[in-house]
């Protein structure tokens, strides 16, 4: 790669990328390569679509993106067919690639239909849209639905992940050729320090990474700090359950993350940067490893970038996979090469962080927000979202929801609108019990709050918080004591286990709400964990321990009943907890089919074909295949 | 100088000093197991807590950390206090039952065991207040003792639990140890600490048995005194 010091180099570097977009004579493939999707079979389909290009000789451009966001419709593959729509069809399956080809090739599209639709692209860094259509839409595509149609799509909009999906993340000149690293050549040509500063003042940014601390506040903060030493930190280590959001920008647009955090240190005056990657997530470490490579051969790493006489370089530090290591504290002493154990903050790490110098630590999402609040004016950006949440939110959509995936939307989104419509409500005709947000520190937001819209505020008020974004939603099988368990069991194992309250608190908690979903729980449990919950609140070192019982908290706000009913009843309301419960078949309904008595493991299903069947409890574990593989419903939970 | 009120009395303190120790200067208690003079304190034990107003904000802070502050009110036994260090404490005596020091702390405090918290087997005293490996890396200078694992496993040892090889035998760590859980044990010529025994040294005056080799080994390597003039005791020095 030759330098990239001007404005013209970067305009040709543009023109050049904008010309593997949008390809004049050949049809562009994009097939999404993340993690997520190499799980759901997108490597397969990759293969054979480029033995199928190999064997039949066809100009394609096979190109490998990050994730496009809908999860639970990967594979999916992008056809960008010169001066036609752009046609996106999902589960593409191995055998369907030789037929789903030849279609797109005669725009025949009688077998395969198309998941939707684009008839233009849309930059978020300019503004402008480009038309993939030339003239009119040909008739036999104008009744698939537009992309902006899919109620999943209609109301995201994308500035963080803005590349996720349609770019070659290892294509350093797609990334330019989406406006990329001009917002860079802004800041470093046209914009002093204090006026970027004073810009993502403006943007009213807040840290995504979960406390929500004005991004530029705290740069102000960390550029007045006094030292000439100074360093930016890029935190990828997400660990919250359920949540990929910054996996997905590491992975599908390294180079978002890059140019932010060059803009950042410009800003805050720090000359060397690290990105802290956990290295359980490979794809995006070895992403940001080429894109860091390319940024330096660039000449955006380095010395003297665009002429500016401004240096700065960028390490990436792989963590072990400590969930602690995210808090801000800890990260910097694992980077430092110590133990990831968090340090009290009564001295901010904007004064003295890493190696005791000045430190600016943001999150991924943060730092990938950065380039578009230059390129577009902090102004322009307060205007997306609410007043004290301004922008967008990446968020994980899992759990029980139709449309499993990322999704980005303005702040101020009402949850309603993230589950039922982009999420396209709860499947198997059950009905919506809670979401958990905010990971491990968070909690859960019951269905009477479906209507609250999603903002740092908004969400602490409730009683759960923002936190990386995280959205796992539950339905009415889904026990609340199990799942205040389930996260409580996790922060056992991961808290660092320096301070008392933390380690031993957290245990001390875990093992009260394994004896609750066992039956063993006892009166007085429910006010002895809200009085542990409150000196785990004020005497823990560090946010983990402090925002540990938040998951107990949040379902006994909201759900003590079915606490009251484990303990006094003995009795789980979900039908969840295996100690609280029996199978039992209906006489009624039960056919004699033996389906029931073939999947027993222990051999409880007792009955011969076309008699009534019974379960013998004495053998019974509980395990539900006979309630999962019933035809007739014929087996109850008690 | 900065003035402060800790529990209602007006105080001056030299700006920077912990809260601790400006009230231990001023005869004011607050119970610690993980602070010792001789080394930097961690704030793990969360025992010396104290609820600080600062303007019309009111949080709980660690008074070893916290520096005193002009115009800060400090309280030492608020009833947010009193529950922190009570948690703490249950869950220490849940932790290790068979700590004296523990017991005996908690009586003076009047707190009792949480009957709900189910007291550990393992007979261990350990309450990981990392006084031990603070002694061993910021005072001895040998790091041969860490910590292991995270979380609930958290564990206090040697690397790979095997028998230290920078160990040097000195006991610091024995000395330093609030609650008695690292023992050490001696014979006439030998000491045996943190799964090693240590050959001593004999006084070159008086022949009584005084320090570990290795220890002196070490000594003389760190100042550039050679072995020799180590080999007398310090009564016959």
């Amino acid at each position: 790669m030759s330098k990239i010091n001007t404005l013209e180099a970067l305009n040709k570097a543009a023109k050049k990328g904008q010309e593997a977009l949008f390809p004049a004579k050949k049809i562009r493939i994009n097939i999404g390569m993340a993690t997520n999707s190499i799980a759901a079979g997108s490597k397969k389909v990759y293969q054979a679509i480029a033995d199928e290009i190999n064997t039949k000789h066809l100009k394609f451009a096979l190109t490998k993106t990050g994730s496009m966001g809908l999860d639970s419709m990967e594979p999916l593959v992008e056809f960008i067919v010169p001066n036609k729509p752009k046609l996106s069809f999902a589960k593409v399956t191995v055998d369907k690639v030789p037929a789903l080809l030849d279609q797109v090739i005669n725009l025949n599209l009688d077998t395969e239909t198309p998941f939707y639709r684009a008839d233009e692209q849309e930059n978020i860094l300019t503004g402008e849209k480009t038309a993939y259509v030339k003239g009119k839409v040909p008739r036999a595509l104008s009744s698939i639905p537009m992309m902006e149609e899919i109620p999943y799509y209609a109301k995201q909009v994308k500035i963080a992940t803005r590349n996720c999906g349609v770019i070659d993340p290892e294509n350093l000149e797609e990334y330019i050729g989406r406006g990329g690293y001009f917002a860079l050549y802004k800041a470093l040509t046209e914009m002093s320090p204090d006026q970027i500063i004073e810009d993502v003042i403006a943007s009213g940014l807040r840290g995504r990474g979960g406390g929500g601390f004005p991004t530029g506040w705290k740069w102000r903060s960390c550029r007045d700090a006094k030292g000439s030493i100074k360093y930016v930190i890029c935190n990828g280590d997400e660990g919250d359950p359920g949540a990929y959001m910054d996996r997905s920008v590491m992975e599908g647009d390294p180079h978002s993350v890059i140019e932010g955090m060059i803009i950042g240190a410009y800003a805050i005056g720090a000359r060397q940067g690290y990105i802290y990657v956990r290295n359980e997530y490979p794809l995006a470490v070895a992403n940001l490893t080429k894109a860091v490579a390319q940024a330096k051969s660039a000449g955006f790493l380095g010395k003297n970038i665009f002429g500016s006489g401004f240096a700065f370089d960028i390490k990436i530090s792989k963590g072990a996979g400590a969930f602690v290591c995210g808090e801000s504290t800890a990260l910097i002493a694992s980077l430092e090469g110590k133990a990831g154990e968090p340090r009290a903050k009564y001295t901010h790490t904007v004064e003295h962080g890493l190696w005791d110098r000045p430190t600016n630590l943001n999150n991924v999402e943060t730092w990938s927000n950065v380039p578009v609040i230059i390129a577009r004016g902090g102004k322009w950006f307060s205007g997306i979202g609410t007043k004290t949440s301004s922008g967008t939110k990446v968020f994980s959509l899992v759990g029980k929801v139709n449309n499993i995936g990322l999704a980005e939307v303005p702040m101020g989104t009402t949850i309603k609108e993230i589950v039922n419509e982009i999420g396209g409500g709860i499947p198997q005709g059950k009905t919506f019990k809670a979401v958990q947000t905010g990971g491990p520190s968070g909690g859960c937001i019951p269905e009477s709050l479906i209507d609250l819209p999603v903002g740092f505020d908004e969400l602490d008020k409730a009683g759960s918080m923002m936190g990386s974004g995280g959205m796992i939603v539950m339905d009415n099988t889904t026990c609340m004591v199990d799942i205040a368990k389930y996260f409580v069991s996790f922060l056992a194992q991961e808290s660092c286990g320096k301070c008392t309250p933390c380690r031993d608190g957290v245990r001390r908690m875990r093992d009260i709400l394994e004896d609750i979903c066992a039956g063993q729980g006892q009166e007085g449990d429910i006010e002895l964990l809200k009085d542990m919950a409150d000196a785990m609140m004020d005497g823990s070192l560090c946010a983990l321990g402090g925002s540990a019982p938040n998951p107990v908290l949040s379902t006994l706000r909201y759900f003590q009943d079915e606490y009251e009913a484990h303990i006094r009843d003995k009795r789980c309301p979900a039908g969840v907890c295996k100690a609280l419960i029996k199978f039992r078949v209906v006489a009624d309904k039960c056919t004699g089919c033996t389906k029931c008595r073939k999947v027993c493991p222990t051999h409880a299903v007792k009955g011969n074909r076309k008699e009534v069947h019974e379960i013998d409890q004495t053998l019974c574990i509980q395990c539900r295949a006979c309630y999962e593989v019933c035809a007739f419903n014929a087996i109850i939970i008690e | 100088m900065v003035n402060l009120v800790i529990d209602g009395r007006n105080i001056q303190a030299k700006k920077g000093k912990t809260l601790l120790t400006v009230a231990r200067e001023n005869g004011i208690e607050i119970p610690t197991l993980c602070s010792h003079e001789s080394v930097e304190n961690s704030g793990a034990c969360r025992l010396c807590v104290v609820e600080i107003t600062k303007g019309k904000k009111k949080k709980i802070v660690t008074s070893c950390l916290y520096a005193a502050e002009d115009g800060l009110v400090v309280e030492t036994q608020s009833e947010r206090v009193l529950k922190v260090r009570k948690f703490v404490m249950q869950l220490l005596m849940a932790r290790c039952p068979t700590s004296d020091v523990i017991r005996d702390m908690a009586v003076k405090m009047g707190i009792a065991p949480e009957p709900r918290f189910k007291p550990n087997q393992d007979g261990k005293k350990c309450i990981m207040c990392r006084l031990c490996v603070k002694a061993c890396e910021e005072v001895v200078g040998v790091s041969a003792l860490g910590f292991a694992f995270r979380g609930v496993d958290k564990a206090l040892g040697t690397p790979f639990r095997e028998p230290s090889s920078v160990c040097i035998g000195c006991g610091s760590c024995a000395y330093i140890c609030p609650t008695q859980q690292i023992v050490m044990s001696s014979t006439e010529d030998t000491r045996s600490i943190c799964g090693r025994t240590f050959k001593m040294k004999a006084c070159s005056v008086c022949g009584r048995y005084f320090a570990p080799e290795d220890q002196l080994a070490f000594i003389s390597e760190k100042t550039g005194v050679p072995i020799e003039n180590l080999s007398v005791c310090v009564s016959c020095r």
